[in-house]
């Protein structure tokens, strides 16, 4: 019995110490974006509140504008969440529901993709999208790698797997065309699926730095995170408060998403997750 | 001339007599037709995008990567006609005979070192432990994936603020302090960048073995537990065994995000120093072919690095022994 409540409180001293792990360095980026005068030492983690305002907010905007950065990486992830759902979802029921020549083939270049990382095919594509078809300083140019997600692709598939096959056989009896069946009847059975799906193609292109880093070069086309980095790199230095400045740039990129996860966090769920990644 | 090339999950319809035998294509048996694209057509227009998709964001970047790796390519003005000859393996030779391709190589292999091991122990104890409490579960799951859902560049500002000279972390180490500090010193700045990445990366890493714990038959524990195995012996003999495919794919997400490391160095020590000791392989692409105007020896980097995480994977399948679940 005792050894029994010993090893629990161990337990939860393991969780709670690495949640705080996990935890902190949220909790100062917060601090340390409302501190007027930066203190890096222990007391400035529990600041005096007199030394708390928005001025670090207001001297980033100064510098890159927030909103303009928002709005360019809300629309870069909405086109990558539109293309990502609605050919993955198409995708996805083909390889799971259709017999047709070649699914075999394209599952397989569905789990290899994966593995490619995606920055070896930097190069190429910069030649292509920026140099060759001139769409540098373009959604569209950002939106192109990540318009379909074949992670998504997989998640798809392993869902409309699941599906019972009699309820397909049933309604093409009852005459109902494909795209008939995948709105009608798969879709509506999917929706924790779609949900999954959309918070994870979510993460790509909303904290994406590399991609569109290459590919604009006018600040206004800029996503927050280029804007952010390029503040970070460059411009911080010559701040009053360099580090409030970045902490608070930092906090605006950051609320969207996590935000998003916490309300959304029940459908972020491990089994999901697992049989994505493992096909 | 009867191409059987379905694949794994290929239509060999088991109830289709006509199937096998010379006498070739006899339809109708069924209730729908076979044509050459099988028994449903759409599914190939259906998976025409993503199939496109594929073409010409993966297929064909890597083909062209390869073709201009031995080429003389550089970048022109679009549309303009240029010549772009053969040059046989000289591009290779530039990269093998440079000391800093080397290094970021050499400092990949750094960072897989304290990252591999770092991610796999740690999130398999805290998804063992996750596994097992009931009160405030959401909680600790919630705060562990926190950061993996965070932009790197956000969480970039607050480590840099942390590991500054005269930051949180050295004020607490006081006379321990590193000196030079973290994120200039050669021989520790690749080892921050390592643990941030695996502090960043850990959540997700969490759930796969959380989605692994549940597939572990609890009778494996009553079992050893009736043999008088305590919670140490069980988590050996059946925890770790009972995870191994969520092992290995954690091994080889790793490395491949070992292999795509960019904006971490670039931002946190100012792309890549001191002296190239925090440099990457996709850190030096970006420098050489963005930079500095070489694409042709940038694509012959990206090459290695495609090889060499290939190899990387075939050998830690070996050694993690995981067949798929």
């Amino acid at each position: 019995m005792r050894r029994a409540l010993g090893s629990k409180v161990a337990l939860y001293v393991v969780l709670s110490i690495g949640a705080l792990a996990f935890l902190f360095p949220f909790y100062y980026m917060v601090i340390g974006s409302l501190q007027t005068d930066p203190d890096p030492t222990v007391a400035g983690a529990f600041p005096d509140p007199a030394n708390i305002s928005a001025d670090n907010y207001v001297a980033i905007n100064e510098r890159i504008n927030l909103l303009t950065g928002l709005a360019n990486s809300g629309i870069f992830t909405m086109g990558a969440i539109l293309g990502t759902v609605v050919f993955g979802l198409l995708a996805g029921y083909a390889l799971a529901v259709l017999h047709w020549r070649g699914r075999g083939t394209v599952f397989a270049l569905a789990l290899l993709v994966q593995v490619v990382p995606f920055q070896l095919l930097m190069i190429p594509l910069y030649v292509m999208i920026a140099r060759d078809y001139g769409l540098s300083d373009s959604y569209l140019g950002m939106i192109i790698p990540f318009f379909i997600n074949s992670t998504a692709v997989v998640i798809f598939r392993q869902y409309f797997l699941q599906l019972p096959k009699e309820m397909f056989d049933a309604a093409r009896i009852d005459g109902a065309g494909e795209l008939r069946l995948l709105w009608s009847v798969a879709l509506p059975l999917v929706r924790p699926a779609l949900l999954t799906v959309v918070l994870l193609t979510f993460i790509g292109p909303w904290n994406e730095f590399l991609w569109p880093f290459l590919i604009t070069k006018e600040a206004s086309m800029q996503p927050l995170a280029v804007s952010l980095a390029n503040f970070i790199s460059n411009i911080a230095a010559s701040t009053a408060n360099p580090f409030g400045a970045m902490l608070a740039g930092a906090v605006v990129l950051a609320i969207p998403a996590v935000v998003l996860f916490l309300v959304f966090q029940r459908w972020f769920t491990s089994n999901e997750l697992g049989s994505g990644v493992k096909g | 001339m009867t191409t059987t090339v379905a694949g794994p999950a290929g239509r060999t319809g088991k109830n289709d007599p006509a199937r096998p035998g010379p006498p070739a294509r006899e339809q109708g048996r069924g209730r729908r037709r076979r044509g050459i694209l099988g028994e449903n057509p759409i599914g190939v227009l259906l998976s025409a995008p993503y199939i496109a998709f594929i073409a010409l964001v993966f297929a064909y970047p890597i083909v062209f990567a390869v073709w201009m790796s031995f080429h003389d390519y550089f970048f022109a003005a679009p549309g303009a006609q240029v010549d772009r000859p053969f040059v046989g393996f000289e591009n290779y030779v530039a990269v093998l005979s440079d000391p800093k391709v080397w290094q970021s190589f050499y400092n990949v292999g750094v960072f897989l070192v304290i990252n591999v091991p770092l991610t796999v122990v740690i999130s398999i104890l805290l998804a063992t432990a996750l596994n097992r409490v009931v009160h405030a579960k959401t909680f600790f799951r919630v705060s562990y994936y926190v950061p993996y859902v965070t932009a790197s560049v956000a969480v970039v500002a607050v480590w840099m603020f942390l590991f500054a000279k005269n930051g949180l972390i050295n004020q607490i180490l006081g006379p321990l302090a590193p000196n030079p500090s973290w994120l200039v010193n050669s021989a520790l700045a690749m080892p921050t960048i390592a643990f941030f990445v695996t502090w960043k990366g850990m959540g997700f890493y969490i759930l796969l073995y959380l989605a692994a714990l549940q597939n572990i038959p609890k009778e494996l524990y009553e079992s050893v537990s009736m043999d008088g195995g305590g919670r140490v012996r069980q988590f050996f003999s059946v925890t770790v065994p009972g995870v191994r495919p969520a092992t290995l794919l954690v091994v080889l997400l790793s490395t491949i995000t070992g292999a795509n490391l960019f904006t971490e160095p670039y931002l946190l020590t100012g792309g890549g120093g001191p002296n190239g000791a925090s440099a990457t392989p996709v850190l030096l692409i970006y420098q050489k072919g963005i930079q500095q105007g070489n694409p042709d020896v940038a694509a012959a980097i990206g090459v290695m690095l495609i090889i060499m995480v290939l190899a990387l994977a075939a050998i830690q399948r070996k050694f993690v022994g995981g067949e798929e679940s």
